[in-house]
């Protein structure tokens, strides 16, 4: 399995991370290898095999839907990397 | 008083006896974290928290001298894996997009400590986000094997493992995905326990792999993590997969022989590039177990070849999904370059995160890509179930399972680091309990020499793999091996002994 460079800037895109083209080459390069290790599945036979997502077996852990107030609203707003009084400020999006 | 190589149920005997306050035991550990768990040194604390732990202890002292039913852990020193959040003091995971991140609460793990009582002495390093086997991908350098500080002291919870080896704290909180624990207690000579998947909450830890993530403890002997397991189980409703099951009084449940009991060898954990020093110690420590009384049976799991493949694929997608969060926005490290909103977001991941988690995080976004989410995801999570299917069968046979837990003792500092795949390699018999939710344990039993260098001799870790929910099997069998070898009594030269 040997990625283009298109596909890792792809998911370099996707994955909201910015690359040179050193490192679109490094990854390309490393993430082929990953790709090329797991493909080893392929060999085993799970037809009709459902999937496993929760090992435990525990199926839809529900709990009443109940308002509260955040005892951490102080705090929270503190750690805001940037703020306008207690708004968190971004770029603009427009 | 030599204090530092001391079990946690020894230090707590004193603290009863009034031989030594907590005051006393605090600054006596963090002496020891100050001259030898710096960065210059082990490397293997991040954060050190002596104010805190200082004015814990005065608290400790107070109960322990009115309240004779005081938890064995009341008073006594720890460190936490710099992936457990604790409220007000900083947590970084090891990487530079939470260089500066102060948690607003505690995880629950460190809020049960905290009701014992016990004293947090500081944050232990690890990988960055806990990817990785080796500490080689911590944003703040990797931390060293006490037994030879020229080697790796296993990861992702290398920090911890390190420090309980050098005796810098009597226990310590880690936390497995798929080795994190056993790998580096196997490495650095102590013992870990990984808990059945829903045993110990994962409220307040940096997520990894939330189907696998797994928080737990590295100690000086199974009875220690025996304490440790009766404190840290139990149900959260803060994380609705923890299991309401009971939680059995495992330290006094202890047994010192092993009659009845039923012990499995997999051959298929005996791989090829195993060390043949490793599978020498790993057979001497069947004959141990063998001695005390277990029926020792041969079995397969043929699966166990595909585990760290699975592996490779959920925990790079869980993941993908998981490190979604750190974008700049709310907390953590924002680009000061960004001139746009999705600029924020792609600067300040590119500046925050290391090679590893960007791999990491690329591997898992293309394996749930729109066209690949059948071959890789689905293929997997059907594998998965065989594993635990297979598992399932063979616990009908046996109590547990006794292996390695990694085929080759510690390599040196920087032979790991460039390859993709060395973390999946060297947790490849960790990593199939870990899919399949089970319990283990890394005990050491013995040591062998190094690959590179035969003058060297490392520790070998024997690994005990229970069913669901059969942590006391596992410590039965841990335990009763300690009772008769004291692999686990050695202890690094050049700590102040």
């Amino acid at each position: 399995m040997i990625l283009t460079t298109e596909q890792v800037r792809k998911i370099a895109a996707l994955a909201r991370i910015k690359l040179t083209d050193d490192e679109v080459e490094k990854f390309r390069k490393e993430l082929s290898v990953v790709l090329d290790y797991v493909s080893e599945l392929e060999k085993v036979n799970t037809d009709g095999v459902e999937e496993i997502s929760q090992v435990t077996g525990l199926e839809n852990v529900l709990r009443e839907d109940i308002a509260r107030l955040s005892e951490f609203r102080d705090a929270i707003i503190a750690s805001f990397p940037e703020r306008k009084d207690d708004f968190l400020k971004i770029k603009s999006i427009l | 008083m030599e204090l530092a190589y001391l079990e946690i149920s020894e230090l707590a005997e004193k603290l009863r006896k009034k031989e030594i306050s907590s005051v006393e035991l605090t600054k006596y550990f963090l002496e020891r974290v100050k001259k030898y768990g710096t960065e210059n040194e082990l490397n293997a604390f991040l954060t050190i928290t002596e104010k805190e732990a200082l004015l814990q202890a005065e608290e400790a002292d107070r109960i322990l001298s009115k309240d004779p039913n005081a938890s064995v852990l009341t008073g006594i020193p720890y460190a936490a894996k710099d992936l457990f959040s604790t409220k007000g003091i900083r947590t970084t995971a090891s990487s530079k997009i939470l260089d500066q991140f102060v948690p607003v609460f505690d995880s629950t793990v460190i809020s049960k400590l905290n009701s014992e009582k016990s004293v947090l002495l500081g944050k232990t390093n690890l990988d960055e986000f806990a990817h990785g086997s080796s500490t080689e991908t911590s944003a703040y350098g990797p931390s060293k094997n006490p037994w030879d500080t020229t080697r790796i002291p296993g990861g992702s919870s290398g920090g911890s493992a390190a420090a309980v080896a050098a005796g810098l704290v009597p226990f310590a909180l880690a936390t497995e995905t798929g080795g994190s624990i056993r790998l580096p207690a196997s490495l650095c000579g102590v013992c870990g326990w990984k808990p059945t998947y829903g045993r110990v909450s994962r409220y307040g830890v940096i997520a990894m792999t939330s189907s696998n993530d797994s928080p737990g403890t590295i100690a000086r002997s199974v009875k220690d993590l025996a304490y440790t397991a009766e404190i840290l189980s139990g149900h959260d409703a803060k994380d609705s997969t923890t299991s309401v099951k009971d939680i059995p009084n495992y330290a006094a449940n202890l047994r010192s022989d092993l009659k009845g009991v039923k012990i499995g060898v997999p051959k298929e954990y005996f791989v090829s590039g195993m060390q043949p020093e490793v599978e020498t110690k790993i057979h001497e420590a069947i004959e141990k177990l063998k001695e005390l009384g277990a029926e020792i049976i041969e079995v397969s799991l043929p699966l166990t070849k595909y585990g760290s493949l699975v592996y490779a694929i959920v925990t790079p997608a869980e993941i993908s999904s998981n490190l979604a969060r750190f974008d700049g926005i709310r907390y953590g490290h924002r680009s000061k370059d960004a001139k746009e909103l999705l600029d924020i977001y792609a600067k300040s991941r590119e500046e925050g995160f290391g090679d590893e988690a960007k791999r990491r995080i690329m591997t898992g976004t293309y394996a749930l890509s729109a066209g690949y989410y059948d071959a890789y995801y689905l293929k997997a999570q059907k594998v998965r179930r065989l594993l635990v299917n297979e598992f399932n069968d063979v616990f009908e046979k046996v109590d547990a399972l006794v292996c390695a837990s990694v085929p080759n003792v510690a390599q040196k500092i920087g032979t790991a680091k460039d390859n993709p795949l060395f973390g999946y390699i060297a947790d490849q018999l960790n990593i199939p309990a870990s899919m399949a939710g089970l319990p283990a344990l890394s005990i050491p039993c013995g040591f062998a020499k190094t690959e590179d260098d035969t003058s060297v001799e490392m520790p070998v870790g024997l690994q005990i793999i229970g069913p669901q929910w059969g942590e006391q099997n596992i410590f039965n069998i841990g335990h009763a091996y300690q009772t008769i070898t004291d692999w686990h009594k050695k202890y690094p030269k050049g700590f102040g002994e």
